[in-house]
Formats: structure tokens, sequence, C-alpha cells
């Protein structure tokens, strides 16, 4: 099947002056998305892992473009999106929708939530009748579990999940295609972040939507993304189906995150080796020459330090960019 | 006996729009060495029974009820009697390192003032005690980075710093408010060992406050959880998660995804978190829960006790699924 | 599936015809707590007043502003007094002129001064810092950089170098007021966007595909509102008490017209005569209205941004 977004060798930097630096001396590059590719097919959903500095949220703002990227190409439905003008861009932006971390803060305090919701529409399709955009409103409001009768209300009359469900709504209005949804549920109670789970799975499935979800927490990307994206300093570290990645992850990184992950069950969170990763996240002013993992790696070996692995295929589309991949169990799976 | 004892704590701000009871009569006490969870959701009031206790409420907060460390009331205390207490005897860390470090001042400064202020020792002994303590929260380096100043040091390495200068003298209980919270999985990992093996070899007892289900299963002995301001239901951490006996915290156990396990449909807790000026007179739980008896809005559950275990639920244990 | 809400959104669906609930805008909530505020409720009622007694003051009096009553000159200190019977309620000024009406035309002018000056800062300097924020780095330096210079301009020489090549009238003093009076608005307006431009639900438009133009007018002015109009209430005193200033000289308004400035100049001269009326009313309004500004000014503040109470 053709996939519907190809991102292709992806790189995000960003200029960091020195300290003290005058104005015309270059700046230094920050790589926050380095050579990133990667396929999404309709319908499908695509969880991105990482740490804070792994790149995740550059990454998915390069491809909804509000950060510029500085190489590679973003196809979508074979049009490129990190190449073109600022007008064609416009053009291509209401199939490609993102949901944010903090739902108050993505949300305008002045405007009601019925021209939040309703902006998408009138900005695109600016010639609808005002009592259809209303309508529309209201359908979509009822759809994401919200009283259509709230229309005037103002976001911070409304708590945090009910917040994020009117960011799911502004999102879905113009039916777009693609749905970035970047850490949807971080900022949320742990009782309402299922809701929002439950509700963002359903819509994937009932309008068909290819969704890109990115989260710190494994556990809720395991749950709702059909594959998997390990990000670490900007790099793709590994690539697979997501409970194949969970049971049996081949790459150090990996592995060690899920090692990290505490399960809520005592009796299985005792008895689990606890393999603590050493140490933090390198600069990404100055990343480690060869495998950015190498630093922290428990495999890592002298080679390490040559030459960037590369992301290679070991078979059934799980890629790794390891030599020394190796699958382990890190979980004891239970029921 | 025990270390600490809260008996029928009740915290209430007094705001523009009226009095906001955060906290309605919980009781619990905590062991010499022991670890407490006390787990909740945003506007349960399980940080500001933690503030009562340190005597650190905003000033439009009281609190009431009784607060017993070591056989004295802290909440009858006056702030100097209380100072001689804080971080002596109990510590407590917070979510955010920033928000008790002062960015002005070098890390060795901070703590040593710590350590003079209590124990009146010189400031070059309190500067290498403190270089010490940093090497025990395995801060690489330690000696050299003390003079360093809190920014430049990663959020997982200041909340070392925030252990380490807790645990300068020593206290036998130290309440960690959401300690991980701002953390990666990665990081949170090695900051909860830390804790562990502080625990251990200092023998401070810990009350954990946090949302979060999995870190209490890896950390703690006994878990007490929180809702609305009051206490849902308490007991040995294994018992809590094997056999949850309140409609809440079953409820909450499956609402989080499990790395695992597959899961499925995620159960659902409907609705909102309290709204705390507005709670209904019976059980906070009750607008939310799906086994909610026709009396529950009205009438309090009162809480019943068996072995060690305590709820407050009108529907029997037994139905609790 | 079921919603967690949606039962409850099944069974209100039944009844359609359920009414919308209005909702509380921010700005609803900032009346409230401005309302709370006793100081500036009560400024604003006097400022309402000395603004009537401005619009409505001149049906009062008994006499035209510019009407030389020629029998009381030279007899101020007992016929010009200010008496109920003699129809000049404040007096008269040395002139003879009745000074109950020229009180309302000062108060009016220098009203007038400080609203306009306010308002051109408002529009020109928020939009204007809006712009250059959102937009930012080059474009932000070169606009900023002009009003860098605009400001290095030692300012008041300029406007007595204006009033006295171009003739001194009161168009000349709202340029020179408009002209510098949207500077410090449009430094604050451009701080405020580079904060607000980072929010989230600016990046969400942009996402979207909303124009440039439609977000600085939708969703950062709005939010730079409050800041603004509360930087306006005390800018207003000041474009009062500089226009009193540059009168106070003998360059601002000129007679017949006049300006509480120019009244508590005239009366001054004649203070140590005793005629303390003339300086005592125009002085009274004067610093009524400037009090009043800074009062209102501060409930708005703490009403607009409970946090920073």
């Amino acid at each position: 099947m053709d996939a519907l977004l190809s991102v292709r060798n992806l790189s995000v930097t960003f200029d960091v002056a020195k300290p003290g630096a005058w104005p015309w001396t270059p700046p230094r590059k920050l790589h926050a998305v380095s050579e990133v590719s990667f396929d999404l097919k309709p319908g499908e959903c695509l969880g991105i892992v990482g740490e804070s500095g792994s790149g995740k949220s550059t990454l998915a703002r390069a491809i909804v473009g509000t950060i510029p990227s500085s190489g590679g190409n973003i196809f979508f439905e074979g049009a490129d999106l990190a190449n073109m003008d600022t007008r064609e861009r416009r053009v291509h932006r209401r199939d490609v929708q993102m949901i944010f971390q903090d739902p108050l803060a993505a949300l305008n305090p002045r405007m009601t939530v019925g021209e939040i919701i309703a902006e998408p529409l009138i900005t695109h399709e600016p010639n609808t009748p005002r009592a259809e955009v209303k309508k529309r409103v209201g359908v979509l409001m009822e759809r994401v579990g919200l009283l259509p009768n709230l229309i005037n209300r103002y976001p911070h009359e409304f708590s945090g999940g009910q917040c994020q469900r009117i960011g799911i709504a502004r999102a879905l209005i113009l039916k777009p295609k693609l749905i970035i949804c970047d850490e949807p549920v971080s900022a949320l109670d742990v009782s309402v972040q299922a809701q929002v789970i439950n509700l963002l799975m359903e819509l994937q499935r009932d309008m068909g939507l290819s969704m890109i979800f990115i989260a710190h927490d494994l556990s809720v990307v395991k749950h709702i993304s059909d594959r998997t994206l390990v990000l670490y300093l900007g790099r793709v570290m590994e690539l697979a189906n997501s409970r194949k990645l969970t049971t049996l992850p081949e790459h150090p990184y990996t592995q060690a995150l899920i090692a990290s992950v505490p399960i809520p069950d005592p009796v299985l969170e005792r008895a689990r080796p606890r393999p603590v990763l050493e140490g933090e996240l390198p600069s990404p002013l100055s990343p480690p020459s060869g495998c950015v993992f190498r630093t922290r790696c428990p495999k890592a070996q002298a080679s390490c330090a040559d030459a960037r692995p590369v992301l290679e295929d070991i078979g059934s589309d799980h890629l790794v960019a390891c030599p020394f991949h190796e699958a382990e169990h890190v979980l004891a799976v239970g029921s | 006996m025990s270390l600490l004892e809260i008996e029928d704590l009740k915290v209430t701000f007094t705001t523009a729009d009226g009095d906001v009871n955060a906290v309605n009569g919980v009781s619990f006490h905590i062991d010499k060495g022991e670890t407490l969870a006390i787990v909740g959701e945003s506007g349960s009031g399980k940080s500001q029974t933690a503030f009562a206790t340190m005597g650190l409420l905003a000033r439009n907060g009281r609190a009431t009820g009784k607060a017993r460390f070591d056989g004295q009331d802290l909440l009858q205390m006056s702030q100097r009697e209380f100072n001689a207490i804080r971080s002596k005897d109990i510590a407590m860390i917070f979510q955010d390192p920033m928000t008790s470090l002062n960015p002005y001042l070098k890390v060795s400064d901070q703590m040593a003032e710590v350590l003079m202020l209590h124990k009146g020792i010189g400031k070059s002994q309190a500067v290498s005690e403190s270089a010490q303590m940093l090497d025990a929260v395995r801060i690489p380096d330690a000696r050299a980075r003390i003079t360093m100043y809190p920014h430049e040091f990663s959020g997982g390495m200041r909340q070392r710093i925030m252990i380490a200068m807790s645990l300068l003298c020593q206290p036998r209980l130290l309440i960690a408010d959401e300690p991980t919270t701002a953390l990666d999985v990665t990081v949170q990992a090695q900051i909860m060992q830390l804790l562990g093996d502080i625990r251990q070899d200092f023998g401070t007892a810990v009350i954990l406050i946090t949302h979060d289900l999995g870190v209490v299963a890896g950390f703690c002995d006994r878990t007490l959880v929180m809702y609305g301001g009051q206490v849902m239901e308490e007991g040995s951490t294994d018992d809590i998660f094997a056999t949850p006996a309140h409609p809440y915290t079953s409820g909450l156990l499956r609402a989080v995804p499990r790395l695992d396990r597959e899961m499925g449909e995620l159960m659902t807790i409907a609705g909102e978190p309290p709204d705390m000026s507005n709670l209904p007179t019976g059980c906070p739980f009750s607008p939310r829960c799906a086994v909610s008896l026709d009396h529950c809005r009205n009438q309090r559950p009162a809480m019943e006790t068996t072995g060690n275990r305590r709820r407050a639920c009108h529907l029997p244990a037994s139905e609790v699924v | 599936m079921m919603l967690p809400n949606r039962a409850a959104v099944e069974g209100i669906a039944e009844n359609m015809q359920l009414a919308d609930v209005k909702g509380r805008s921010l700005w609803a909530d900032a009346r409230t707590r401005f309302l709370r505020n006793r100081a500036a409720v009560i400024s604003l009622i006097m400022l309402c007043a000395v603004a009537g007694f401005a619009l409505f003051g001149g049906l009062v009096a008994q006499y035209e502003g510019d009407f030389v009553n020629f029998s009381l000159i030279g007899s101020n200190a007992y016929l010009g007094v200010p008496s109920i019977e003699t129809g000049h309620y404040f007096g008269t000024d040395s002139n003879g002129r009745d000074l109950f009406a020229r009180t309302v035309q000062g108060t009016g002018i220098s009203l007038m001064v400080g609203v306009v000056g306010a308002l051109v800062a408002v529009i020109v300097g928020t939009l204007y810092g809006a712009t250059a924020g959102y937009y930012g780095g080059r474009i932000d330096g070169i606009m900023m950089r002009i009003v860098d210079v605009l400001m290095s301009i030692p300012f008041m020489f300029v406007l007595i170098l204006m009033l006295v090549i171009f003739g001194r009238s009161i168009f000349m003093l709202f340029l020179g007021i408009g002209l510098i009076s949207w500077l410090d608005m449009a430094r604050i307006a451009r701080g405020q966007t580079l904060t607000i431009k980072n929010k989230e639900f600016v990046e969400v438009a942009v996402a979207t595909g909303v124009r440039p133009i439609r977000i600085i007018l939708r969703h950062i002015v709005p939010n730079l509102l409050g800041i603004v109009i509360v930087y306006a209430t005390l800018l207003v005193p000041n474009m009062i008490i500089f226009e009193s200033f540059i009168s106070f000289l003998g360059l601002g308004v000129q007679e017949p017209a006049t300006s509480l400035g120019a009244l508590i100049n005239e009366g001054s001269r004649t203070m140590q005569f005793g005629y303390y009326w003339q300086i005592a009313f125009p002085l009274f309004f004067f610093v009524i209205t400037i009090f009043a500004f800074f009062f209102v000014g501060d409930g708005l503040r703490d009403a607009l941004d409970p946090k920073d109470r």
C-alpha cells in the first residue's frame, strides 16, 4: 500500500548563538532531528517515544510545518511539504492537524469554544454560511463528548480533559487525513487520560485517520499505536511493531527504556531486574561521534565511536540502528 | 510507636469565592523507616496534606486536627519551633527542585547554610560534609561541582541536589512530593533507586506523594489512596494492587495502560476530577462512581478497618471488582 | 464503546431546544473583580463626573468662556470672588472672564489631550509592537530600532521647536503628543507579543494555515489588550501633565482657548494677591482627574491580571 506520509532523511537544526559572540560569527548548530526516515500508511498510528531532548516534538512540528526543516523531504500524498512555498504549503495545512500537550495553553483564552473549533473551517472555507458552521461545530462537540450548548463558553470554564476534547474537535473539523498528537495526555489526570486515549482511538478507527502519537510514556504509546519509533538525540534507534518492540526490543536503548518504565504491579515490579541507565542525555550541541547512544550504552564497544550505525531492516519491518543488536526479554509478560 | 501520626486533618483555604476544603478529615500514620505512598489526582488534597504537616500552607490556608511527630503536635507549633524541626527531623522534596533552590547562590553555600544552622559547625566543615552528601546521591565529581549554581545542573541532577540537601541533617522522615514527575523515565528510575538506597542506608521513613501507580508499586510498603480531600482506602501496597477494595482504586488501576499486557480498551472513570469548592456531602467520588448507591451522594461512608486495611465505601468490599 | 459523557449528551439531545449556555469571558471576570475594588470604582465615578462636568458644564455656566466682563477688571478681589449670585460660580480670572466656563473648557481640552494621546498610543503602538514582535527577526530589528531612534530624540526640545516654527495650535500639540505617546506602548506590546507568540494556541493557528494578519488581530492583540488598557489609563494622566507643562510654559493651548495647565499657570501668577480661587478650582479638577486615572489604572491592572496582585 502506498504511504500517506513519507519522511526521508529529515533534519532540523537550530542556530544557537555562542555566549558573548559577535553578531557576525557563525552560530553553532543544534541538531534537534537528524536524518529521520519513516513511512506512515493511511489509517495507521505511529508512536514516537523518546526522552525530553530527543527531538520528538521538533519532528512533529517540522511535519506540521511550524518549524522549518533544514534538510530532507516530507512527502505527503506525493507532494514534498518540506520544500514548498508558503502559499502552496497553506493549502496542504488542512490535511495535517495537530493536538497539543497543554490543553489550556493551546486554546486562545479570549475566544469562545465555538470560535476556536470553527477557526480552521473559517480559514479554509471562508464562504461557509454561519448557520452551517455552527451546526458542524455542534455535531463535532457532541462527537468528542462535549455538550453542544456550551458553544459560547470560554476555555477557562472547562477542565483539562474537556479542553483537550475541544482541541481534538478543532483538529477534526476539516476532516484531515493526518493528526499529529504531541503528548496529548501527559498533562491530564490519570483518570481522565483513559477517556482521551479511548476517544482518540475511536475517532482514528471511525474516521480512518492516520495518526502520529508522540509521548514519553512508552505504555501509552504501545497501547495506542501500531508501530513505534524510538528516538534518541534526534536519531531513530529502532522502529518496529509496537507489540514486538515492547516484548522483544533489539536496541540497547529501547531495552533500557523499557526496563525503566515502572509497572503498576508490586509483585512483578520487585522481581524485575533494574539495570539503571547511567548518566543523562549528552548535549545536542556536541553529540558523540559514531553512535549517539554509545556514551550511556551498556554494550558499547570501541568501534561504536567510529561510524554512525545504519538503520537496518532485520526482517518483518523491524528496523534497528545498532550493529550489536540482540533481542532481549526485558519484561516478564503477564496475562 | 509511629513516627508521624495524622489525625482528622482538615485544611481549609479562604478565597474570595468562599472557603475551599482541600483536606477533609484525613488520618494516617507512618512508622520508623517505613515507606508510605499517598496516591491521588489533582484536587485529591495529597499535597496539601503534606504542606500542612510541614507547616508550609499558603497564607490563606489553615489546618485543624492533629499531626503528632514523636509525640509533639506539629499543628500547635510556632514558626520558630517548626523551623527547628524542619529539615532536621522532617525534610521535604518537591516536584520542581528550582522552587527550593536559590538560583543566585552556589550549591555549596545553600547546603552549608543548612548544616551551619542546625548542627552549628564551621563553614569549611559544612561544605566538605555537603560534598560527601552529594557524593552519596551519586553526583559525579561532587567536590568540584558543589561550587556551581543550580541552573548549571540538569533536571535530574537538581533533584539529586535537593535530595542531598534534605538528607544533610539525616531527618527521620522525608516527604517527597511528586519527586520524579518532571523527569524522564530513565532518570526517574535512577532517582527512585537512589531513594530506595537512602532509605536502607539511613533508615529514613519516606512519604511518597504521587499520581503514578507504577512508581508506588516498586517503592512503597503501604499505600493510601486519596480523592477529594479524603482517604478512600489504605493497605499494604501488595493488597491494594492485588485486591483493590474501593471502586476508585480499582478504576484507577484499570485506567492506565500497561507495558506488560495487552489491555484492549481502557476502562475509564467517567467525569472530571472533583471541584473542591463544590463537593457532594456524601462520598466525594460518588458523582463519578460506576457502582454508586442511592445514599452515596448524601451520606459520607464511615472508615471501616479490617486487619491492616481501611476503606471508606458503602459498597461491601466483596462487591468491588 | 461508551464515551463517558455520551449518555449525558444523548439525554440532552432529546430536547435539542436547550438554550446555548452563555460563557463568562475573561473580560466579564475582570469586570467583577474591578467592581469589587472600591477605590477604583469611586475613582471611575469621579472620572465620569469630571467628564460630565467638561461636557455639560457649559449649559450651567452663566457666561461664555471668552466673554470679558469689563466691569470686573481691576476689582477681582471683591467683585470676582466665587459667588452664586453673580453667576460666577468659580469667580473670574484676572481678565474678568468667568472662571467656571473656562474651567469647563480647560478640563475638556485636557481630557481630550489625554485621551487622544492614549488612543494614538493604543492603536498605533499596539499594532506596531504586535507586528514587530510577531514577525521577529530582521523586521523586528528594523522596526524596533526606528522606535529607539525616535525615543532618543530630546522630545521636549523638538516639540517646543515645532510649536515655535509652525505656530502654537492645538493641532500641533496633538500631533506632537501623538508622535511620542505610542513609542513606549510599542515596546510594551512587542515584549508581550514575544511571550504570546510562543503560546501553543498561536502555533495551532499557524499550523492550521491562518494568515498572519488574522493571527495578529484575532490571537495576539486581544491577549495584549489587558496590559495595553492598563498602560493606557496610566498614560492619560501623563499626557495631561505633559500638556499642562507645555501650557505652563506658555507654548500649549492659546488664548482664548485654555486648558487646566494654562489656567493653573495664570492662577499661580495671581496667587500672591490672594485670588486663591483662580488656582484652586483648576488645580482641584487637575488633581482629581490625575488621581482618578491612576486609581482606575491600578484597579484595572488588578482586575485584568489577578495573578499579579
